[in-house]
């Protein structure tokens, strides 16, 4: 493991984590559901790492900004927790919309970032 | 996890970020570990996103019914440590460049096996909590 490549990394989640808390505080504050909130950053996060990717970043970039940042600021567990608790409560058009709303949107904004990037 | 109309308390925050680091230092050692070909499917992400899910049933489970919990517990355990453990944007991005060296098969095997075992993994570790911590 490179030392100061984890540092970034370190660094960058410390940012990326903490932003997540607040936006989703925010979508709620807003009248959004938490499932709002969790998409909100993960089609941002998908899009800046899709920057990233697109133009080619390697380094220290990768490591503090994509590693870090975009690692720290998306999140699988709260999504799988949410896709669950619709199941359970027998909301399943709830769960199915989550995904094709994540996978729309996120793929989408991954995507558009990588174009963006790559010129 | 944030009710409205709430301060969001420097505290929570710093309790989000110290785990989102431990988290996140966690998936980094996973990729160095678990090298990712270009082309290749990518299980390292497959596996923190697996095993971040099940660890969110599992602490689901032992939270459950467990007013008394410290309050930082789950800022710092679910928002901070599994939120930085597990990813999004590297799933979409994995997609994306799969998708653009003409691995389409690989790709949507992966998007399955990731929200199917993701999603599955959630009760699964609610159980296995459930029979660690059976209730007050």
């Amino acid at each position: 493991m490179n030392g100061l490549d984890a540092l970034l990394v370190a660094a960058g989640a410390a940012v990326g984590a903490p932003v997540r808390y607040l936006a989703s505080h925010t979508v709620r504050e807003l009248g959004g559901t938490p499932p709002a909130g969790t998409l909100v950053v993960n089609v941002v996060g998908s899009l800046v790492l899709g920057l990233l990717a697109g133009g080619g970043s390697t380094g220290w970039p990768l490591a503090l900004v994509g590693i870090g940042f975009c690692g720290a600021l998306t999140t699988f567990s709260t999504l799988a927790l949410e896709l669950w608790d619709a199941m359970a409560d027998g909301r399943p058009h709830h769960a199915v919309a989550n995904v094709a709303l994540s996978l729309g949107l996120g793929l989408g904004a991954a995507s558009l970032g990588w174009a963006l990037a790559a010129g | 996890m944030v009710e409205p109309g709430t301060v969001v308390e420097p505290v929570v925050l710093a309790a989000v970020a110290l785990g989102g680091v431990v988290g996140s230092l966690g998936r980094y050692a996973v990729g160095l570990a678990v090298p990712q070909p270009a082309d290749g499917f990518p299980s390292a992400t497959l596996l923190v996103n697996v095993t971040g899910a099940f660890a969110m049933g599992l602490l689901v489970a032992f939270l459950v019914d467990r007013p008394g919990s410290h309050r930082l517990a789950r800022p710092f355990v679910g928002v901070g440590m599994l939120g930085g453990w597990t990813t999004f944007s590297a799933l979409a991005v994995e997609v994306v460049a799969l998708a653009t060296v003409d691995r389409v098969q690989v790709a949507l095997l992966y998007v399955g096996a990731t929200f199917l075992l993701g999603t599955l993994a959630v009760p699964a570790g609610a159980v296995v909590g459930q029979r660690i911590w059976p209730g007050p």
